[in-house]
């Protein structure tokens, strides 16, 4: 029997980027927040021996256990969905921080056209250009109405990068100055500006130089120590909800943390919810939290599962096309590349840093031409240089084969002489890629897990064909003794593909009837209910998600603080 | 190149290096968290720079913790196969991977601790990964009794007495599927197995148990765990620095 808790204003469940943005926010406003966090409480020293690419990357140190809980995946309804038994594809963080402690710090703004996608494709390109099985859709809100949220976002966490002139207009430069350029970075840069195109240095969340954000929190410049992806940063100059905002929100004296808690289920009338359940993970006690809101701030995966495990919004269903909880799940496609490698070229390679890395705008949203094209929206084209931890990294010329002599010698050889041209691409929703619960499989508390219905679409396949002839353009302009372009996207594979940006389930917009929030990512079935995350996003555009998950965390605040004073639907 | 980073790593010396490198003053910003602490006081940075961690002769890792003498001679010669010696330097054997998967096997990650191992247990699509009972460590012996038995059929021997193009015949049909299932998995799983620990053995920090001496970090010029490579990555020509281990990092 549940250990019924006194009512509180608010109660935040997941302690990640959402979560501590709402909590620094409505704590500062004076508003008491209980912090309901399932895994331990972080800090800086805590990274001092973090540069373990074993303990870290390969045995998944900061990530959710998945002997707890897990995904079911299938590629299709005809198949049946098995659980996830281990890592391979994205990895969900886990602890105070969440996915914002390990990540790479890549922060960029969605377009203006990400937020207006539907409307703009059937102006430019007549209705239907995808078909009726690709549900696109307006967030219900604009680039420029998204801007001030951006723009603080950024100066929270510092973000260092140079203003791109054919992206959205930006009410202020970035708050620090761009990433250093590493030689392969000016490969990239003179190759791209010889075809025509305009390299930027990609916006990072690394800190190119010390400074102070407007809530005081000092961090030192990033050092290139290899250790961003996977890890936590020991110096505190990745911005990591763990260093910025949670401290900010535990010095007002008005959160109350609670660690090692996992939320069961959102108790609810249908129409309201009262408070949550959770489970103290160390102790096996149950505790009931009554209160006056609920904000759902976990991993886009659990948000969709403790809605549909606590029945709350209307689940999605494929074959009628109604419901909305679990609709649009969305990915990326990151297989166009162009690996190269150089006989007689080393680099300093084992150096860099999560976000440090160059790309070129002319292929990303709508700056190119679509007519002729099976598919919209587009790839950032990029070369990267996150370090390259040697377990992780024995790339080999196509051809070589997997072990033995001959893949020593290579891997060896190139260790420190090979690097790709990249790209990471926008994925469209599906009408048949959803997220619902499982029939079968349960976690570790007896509830179903998230049964995940996901393939790459025609849509995706086709951007991958087109944007991997532009990544061996480049290539070959920069000119590698060879070079192997992958121009072929696979079925989605749960345990080999790498990418941890998950979005959809719970998106935004201005119909009831095709999204579950309004855009200040309120329930439309629940007004007391906030659901805050990627999980918001009708589409999953070409950048990582961070930035515009922050900037809808800082507008959710704002709506939050309105429903506490006024009560009823903001929109 | 600084001249710290071109000579041999000095004993006691790493925490003044990494204060050095690391640019702690930028900016005059008061630094928090780890760096706060790491800054410390005076009296803390004397300590560690008189009394320098004793020194052992021998590596008290270099012992077994699972399998029996025989399973680890096999699992030696199995892994230099995968990793074998060369002109580069030292295979899989010399730099202690059976050491390390000895004590990965040994470990949580042995008995798949983080891994959702609840019923039921269905055959997967080639996209679902894998769906097996079996626990890690015990995938392994059973691996390492079909290398065995697979050998014997093959070539009248076990596998640690056949020749090493032998032994790589071995190694390719179980990583292509010819052998017969090891109770009821297939033989690439346990193949992978083997590749992405003896990968791990010569790769991971040695204080895992293998990677002898970081001699597979310096055959691939990597330099390991170090604190700041803000001056190297700016650099067009290649900068090779000795490795250091994350033991290098402790005291701080």
């Amino acid at each position: 029997m549940a250990t019924k808790l006194p009512k509180v204003p608010v109660v935040v469940v997941g302690m990640g980027w959402a979560g501590g943005i709402v909590s620094a926010e409505l704590t500062k406003a004076g508003i008491p927040v209980v912090g309901l966090e399932r895994g331990k409480d972080r800090k800086t020293s805590d990274y001092l021996m973090a540069h373990d690419e074993l303990r870290y990357q390969h045995r998944e140190e900061l990530m959710q256990d998945l002997s707890k809980e897990t995904i079911t995946h299938r590629n299709n309804e005809k198949m049946r969905a098995l659980p996830m038994r281990d890592y391979g594809t994205f990895i969900v963080g886990d602890g105070v921080g969440g996915a914002g402690s390990h990540w790479n710090g890549q922060t960029y703004r969605f377009l203006p056209y990400d937020f207006e996608i539907k409307s703009m494709t059937d102006e430019k390109y007549g209705p239907g250009k995808l078909g009726a099985d690709y549900p696109i859709q307006d967030w219900g809100l604009t680039y420029d109405e998204m801007e001030p949220y951006y723009d603080t976002f950024e100066k929270m966490a510092g973000i260092s990068g140079e203003t791109v002139e054919s992206y959205g207009k930006r009410s202020n430069p970035y708050p620090t100055g761009p990433m250093l350029k590493t030689p392969i970075m000016k490969m990239f840069e003179e190759a791209t500006k010889n075809l025509g195109y305009t390299p930027y240095v990609l916006p990072s969340a690394n800190l190119s130089e010390a400074y102070e954000n407007p809530d005081g929190i000092s961090r030192g410049a990033c050092q290139y120590c290899a250790f961003c992806e996977n890890f936590g940063c020991e110096y505190g100059a990745k911005a990591d909800p763990a260093v910025t905002v949670i401290p900010v929100a535990k010095d007002t004296g008005q959160l109350d943390l609670r660690t090692h808690s996992n939320v069961t289920e959102i108790l609810n009338d249908g129409t309201k919810a009262t408070g949550v359940l959770y489970i103290d993970m160390i102790t096996g006690e149950e505790f009931e939290q009554p209160a006056e809101v609920v904000v759902v701030t976990s991993y886009v995966f659990n948000n969709v599962r403790l809605l549909l495990n606590s029945g709350l919004g209307k689940p999605y269903d494929s074959k009628s096309n109604t419901g909305v909880i679990g609709k649009n799940y969305a990915y990326q496609v990151s297989s166009a590349s162009s690996m190269m490698f150089f006989e007689d070229q080393e680099f300093n390679l084992y150096g860099g840093a999560g976000a440090l890395g160059i790309e070129i705008p002319e292929y990303v949203g709508d700056n190119f031409d679509h007519s002729d094209l099976k598919f919209i929206h587009g790839a950032g084209i990029r070369v990267t240089q996150y370090g390259n931890r040697p377990i992780a990294n024995n790339v080999v010329p196509k051809g070589t084969p997997a072990w033995g002599a001959e893949f020593k010698s290579q891997s060896i050889k190139y260790s420190n002489s090979f690097f790709p041209v990249k790209s990471q691409g926008a994925s469209m929703p599906y009408r048949y890629n959803y997220l619902d619960l499982d029939p079968t499989y349960k976690d570790a508390y007896g509830k179903p897990l998230l049964r995940m219905t996901f393939d790459y679409t025609e849509h995706d396949r086709e951007l991958v064909k087109y944007i991997s002839q532009k990544t061996h353009e480049i290539a070959e302009e920069i000119g590698a003794d060879i070079i192997d372009t992958n121009d072929t996207q696979n079925d989605f594979n749960v345990n080999k593909d790498t990418n941890t940006h998950n979005t959809g389930g719970v998106i935004m917009g201005t119909d009831p009837e095709t999204s579950a929030v309004n855009t200040y990512l309120q329930m439309w079935d629940a007004d007391n209910v906030f659901v805050v995350g990627a999980s918001a996003f009708p589409h999953n555009s070409s950048f990582n998600p961070t930035g515009t998950l922050g900037a809808l965390s800082y507008r959710a605040s704002e709506g939050i603080q309105r429903y506490l004073d006024e009560g009823g639907s903001l929109v | 190149m600084a001249e710290d980073a071109k000579s041999p790593a000095k004993k006691g010396s790493t925490r003044r290096e990494f204060l050095r490198n690391s640019g702690l003053t930028v900016g005059g910003v008061v630094l928090g968290g780890a760096l706060g602490s790491l800054l410390g006081g005076k009296e803390q940075v004397a300590t560690h720079d008189v009394a320098p961690a004793p020194q052992l002769t021998v590596n008290p890792a270099e012992a077994l913790q699972f399998f029996t003498p025989d399973q680890y001679r096999l699992t030696q010669a199995a892994a230099e196969r995968i990793y074998p010696k060369d002109d580069h330097g030292p295979g899989a054997m010399e730099l202690n991977a059976a050491i390390y998967i000895d004590h990965q096997l040994a470990s949580p990650w042995g008995i798949n601790s983080k891994e959702y191992m609840a019923a039921p247990f269905f055959e997967a699509e080639e996209t679902q990964g894998s769906q097996i009972r079996i626990l890690r460590k015990d995938l392994f012996l059973l691996g390492l009794k079909a290398l065995d038995a697979y050998s014997q059929k093959q070539y009248d021997n076990p596998f640690i007495d056949l020749e090493p193009e032998q032994q790589d015949q071995v190694l390719t049909d179980f990583s292509d599927g010819k052998v017969p299932d090891i109770s009821g998995v297939k033989s690439p799983l346990f193949f992978s197995l083997l590749r992405t620990l003896t990968i791990e053995g010569v790769y991971a920090d040695p204080l895992y148990g293998g990677n002898k001496n970081m001699e597979g970090w310096a055959m691939r010029k990597y330099p390991g765990s170090r604190m700041a490579y803000v001056k190297e990555i700016q650099q067009d020509e290649f900068v090779e620095l000795p490795p250091q281990g994350l033991n290098s990092h402790m005291g701080h």
